[in-house]
C-alpha cells in the first residue's frame, strides 16, 4: 500500500485559543436544542409496526365469521417451546358449518413460553393462526399470561381470505361433485 | 411592615435574613438541577423528564400539563426522595469531618449571597439604592474570600471519605481552585481600577460597579464611557473571568473534582441522601453567585441595555403608567432584569457543559498556570497603562 503523507499544518492562533471551536460547538448544540425531539413517548405514541411483523400469535375468523382453526394440532406439534395446547372438539352436526367437522374446544397459547418464531403461522394449513401487530404482552400472574381461545379470537379479529376453502367445498358438494 | 421588621432585635433580623437566603437558594438550586436535566435532554434530542404530576395540578387546564411537561414535579420528587432515603454513613470514613464537609460546602455558598446586590430601587431623591442583605464596602473581596472557602468542603470530603477516588477528587479540586483563583482575582482588578478614579473615595462594592455602568448616552465624549458595560470595555477581563469562573465552580469542561468517567463521583463518591444533596445545591449556589458577580461586574447588573440604565427605563415606563415609579415596582423590575441575566448565564453554563468535552487534568493545569495567569497579568498591565493614559 502506498504511503500518503498527510499534510499537518501547524494550528493557527485562533485554533490554538480553542474559542472558535467552542463557538462552533455551541452553535451545533443550539441547533439540536431547538430541533424537534427524537423521542417517541411510548404509551401515548406507538411506533409504526412494519408489515410482516411477528407479534403476539392470534386466531382469526374468516370474513363470514367462521372460526378457521380445525384443531389439526399441527401448530401444537411444531411449536418449539411447546407454548400451544389444543383440546380438539367437534362441530355440532346441525351447525351450518358442520362439514368442517372439527374446531378447537380449547386453545391455549402460553405467552410466557412463546418465542414469537412464527412457525405455527407457517405450518397452519387453514391460515388460522397469525402473528399480528401486538408487540407488548403484560400480566400480573402466570394465568393471565396464558391466552385462551376467546382472548385469541378477540386479539385476532377477522382477516381477509382469498380462498374461502370450506365455502367452496360446501358449494361443490351441493352441486353433486363428490371429489371436491 | 418595614417598621415592624426594623423594631425586631438584630439577632431575629439576622435569622429572618438567613431564612430568606435559604428559602431562595434551595428552590433555585432545585430549579437549576431540573433546568440542567431539561437542557441536557433538549440538546440530546430528548424531551426530558415530563411524567410526574400531582393529580389536582393536572386538573388545571393549560397550566397543569405545561408544568408536567416542564418536569416541575420531578424536582419535588427528587428533593423529597433525598430527604427520606437512608443516609448511610460508611464504616471507614472519619465521621466528624465526613459530616462536616457538606455543611462547610453550604455555608460559604449561603454567606456570599448576602453580599451580592440583586436589584435596586429609586429613593425619593431619585438615587438608585441597591437591594442587598449586607451592603459591605469590601463587596468583591468578601465574595472572593468567602467563596474560596468552598474548596475546604471538597478537600475535607475527599480526605474524610478515606478512599482513593474521593481523595483524588479532593486533590484535584484544591489544585485547580488555587490555579484559577489567581486569574479570577487578577481579571477583576482592571474593573475596580477603572471605577476607582483618582480623587473619588475608593470602593470594592459590587453595587458601585453597577452604578458605574449606569451611565446614559452623552454623545461621543468621555462621559459616555459610563454607559458601556465592562464586557465591551474589557472583553479580555470578562473572558478570563468567565473561564476562571467555570473552573472555580467545577463546571464542565473543568469538572476535574467530579470526573464521573475517571473518578466515579470524585469527592462525593461516598456521600448519599441529603448530604450529597447539600453538595449538589452548594454547586448550583456557587454557580448562581458566580453568574451574579459576572452580571454585576461585566453585564451591567440591573441595567436593561448598554446606555439604557434602570432610571431611564423607569422614566419610560412612568410615561405609560405612574405606577411604575413606585419603589416596589422598580425593585421588582430591577430584580427581574438582574435575575434574567443571571439565569441566562446559568443556561450558558449548562449549554457549555453539553457542548465541550472534559479537559484532561494536565490540560487544566496548563491552561490555568501557563495561559490564563500570564494573560490576566498582561491584561492588568494593559489596563494600568490605558487608565493612566486616559486619566487627565
Amino acid at each position: 500500500m502506498a504511503v500518503v503523507p498527510v499534510a499537518r499544518p501547524p494550528l493557527t492562533l485562533a485554533e490554538r485559543t480553542y474559542l472558535p471551536q467552542i463557538a462552533a460547538g455551541l452553535r451545533t448544540t443550539w441547533r439540536h436544542l431547538v430541533r424537534p425531539k427524537q423521542t417517541l413517548e411510548y404509551p401515548e405514541q406507538r411506533p409504526a409496526v412494519p408489515p410482516g411483523y411477528r407479534g403476539v400469535p392470534t386466531l382469526v375468523r374468516d370474513p363470514h365469521g367462521r372460526e378457521k382453526c380445525v384443531s389439526c394440532q399441527l401448530c401444537e406439534f411444531v411449536c418449539p417451546p411447546k407454548a400451544i395446547r389444543i383440546t380438539p372438539g367437534e362441530i355440532a352436526p346441525d351447525a351450518p358449518t358442520a362439514h368442517v367437522e372439527k374446531a378447537p374446544k380449547e386453545f391455549e397459547i402460553d405467552m410466557l413460553r412463546c418465542i414469537y418464531c412464527g412457525m405455527c403461522q407457517e405450518v397452519c394449513p387453514e391460515e388460522a393462526i397469525w402473528l399480528q401487530n401486538q408487540f407488548s404482552m403484560t400480566g400480573t400472574s402466570r394465568e393471565e399470561m396464558v391466552n385462551r381461545k376467546d382472548r385469541l379470537y378477540e386479539l385476532g379479529g377477522t382477516l381477509p381470505d382469498e380462498h374461502l376453502k370450506w365455502d367452496r367445498k360446501a358449494a361443490a358438494e351441493q352441486a353433486g361433485n363428490d371429489r371436491h | 411592615m418595614v417598621d415592624l421588621y426594623l423594631s425586631l432585635p438584630p439577632l431575629v433580623q439576622g435569622l429572618l435574613k438567613g431564612l430568606a437566603v435559604i428559602m431562595v437558594i434551595f428552590p433555585i438550586g432545585g430549579a437549576c438541577s431540573m433546568a440542567e436535566r431539561k437542557v441536557s435532554a433538549w440538546i440530546q434530542g430528548r424531551p426530558g423528564p415530563n411524567r410526574a404530576v400531582v393529580p389536582w395540578v393536572a386538573w388545571i387546564p393549560v397550566l397543569g400539563p405545561f408544568l408536567q411537561r416542564l418536569g416541575v414535579f420531578h424536582v419535588m420528587a427528587d428533593g423529597g426522595k433525598m430527604l427520606f432515603k437512608e443516609d448511610a454513613l460508611p464504616g471507614h470514613v472519619r465521621k466528624f469531618y465526613f459530616v462536616l464537609a457538606p455543611l462547610v460546602a453550604m455555608m460559604p455558598a449561603l454567606t456570599t449571597v448576602t453580599t451580592v446586590p440583586v436589584g435596586a430601587y429609586l429613593d425619593a431623591a431619585g438615587r438608585t439604592v441597591p437591594l442587598v442583605l449586607a451592603n459591605v464596602d469590601i463587596g468583591i473581596l468578601a465574595v472572593f474570600a468567602v467563596s474560596s472557602l468552598g474548596v475546604y468542603a471538597l478537600i475535607l470530603a475527599g480526605w474524610a471519605s478515606n478512599s482513593k477516588y474521593p481523595f483524588l477528587g479532593g486533590i484535584r479540586a484544591s489544585a485547580q481552585l488555587i490555579a484559577y483563583e489567581l486569574s479570577l482575582t487578577l481579571s477583576v482588578v482592571p474593573v475596580f481600577l477603572w471605577i476607582n478614579a483618582p480623587g473619588t473615595p475608593g470602593t470594592l462594592s459590587l453595587s458601585r460597579a453597577v452604578e458605574f455602568q449606569s451611565g446614559a448616552w452623552q454623545g461621543f465624549s468621555a462621559a459616555s464611557w459610563g454607559g458601556v458595560w465592562f464586557l465591551f470595555l474589557m472583553p479580555l477581563s470578562a473572558l478570563v473571568f468567565l473561564i476562571a469562573l467555570f473552573a472555580e465552580t467545577n463546571r464542565h469542561p473543568f469538572d476535574m473534582a467530579e470526573g464521573e468517567s475517571d473518578l466515579v463521583g470524585g469527592f462525593h463518591t461516598e456521600y448519599g441522601a441529603f448530604k450529597w444533596g447539600l453538595f449538589f445545591v452548594a454547586e448550583y449556589a456557587h454557580m448562581l453567585i458566580g453568574s451574579a458577580v459576572f452580571t454585576l461586574l461585566f453585564l451591567g447588573g440591573w441595567n436593561p441595555l448598554p446606555w439604557v440604565p434602570l432610571a431611564t427605563l423607569v422614566d419610560w415606563l412612568t410615561a405609560l403608567t405612574p405606577l411604575a415609579a413606585h419603589p416596589i415596582a422598580v425593585g421588582l423590575l430591577s430584580i427581574g432584569i438582574f435575575l434574567g441575566k443571571v439565569l441566562a448565564l446559568i443556561f450558558f453554563f449548562m449549554w457549555v457543559r453539553w457542548t465541550v468535552p472534559r479537559f484532561r487534568y494536565d490540560q487544566v493545569m496548563e491552561l490555568g498556570w501557563k495561559k490564563l495567569l500570564p494573560l490576566s497579568i498582561v491584561n492588568l498591565l494593559f489596563y494600568l497603562g490605558a487608565i493612566a493614559a486616559l486619566t487627565p
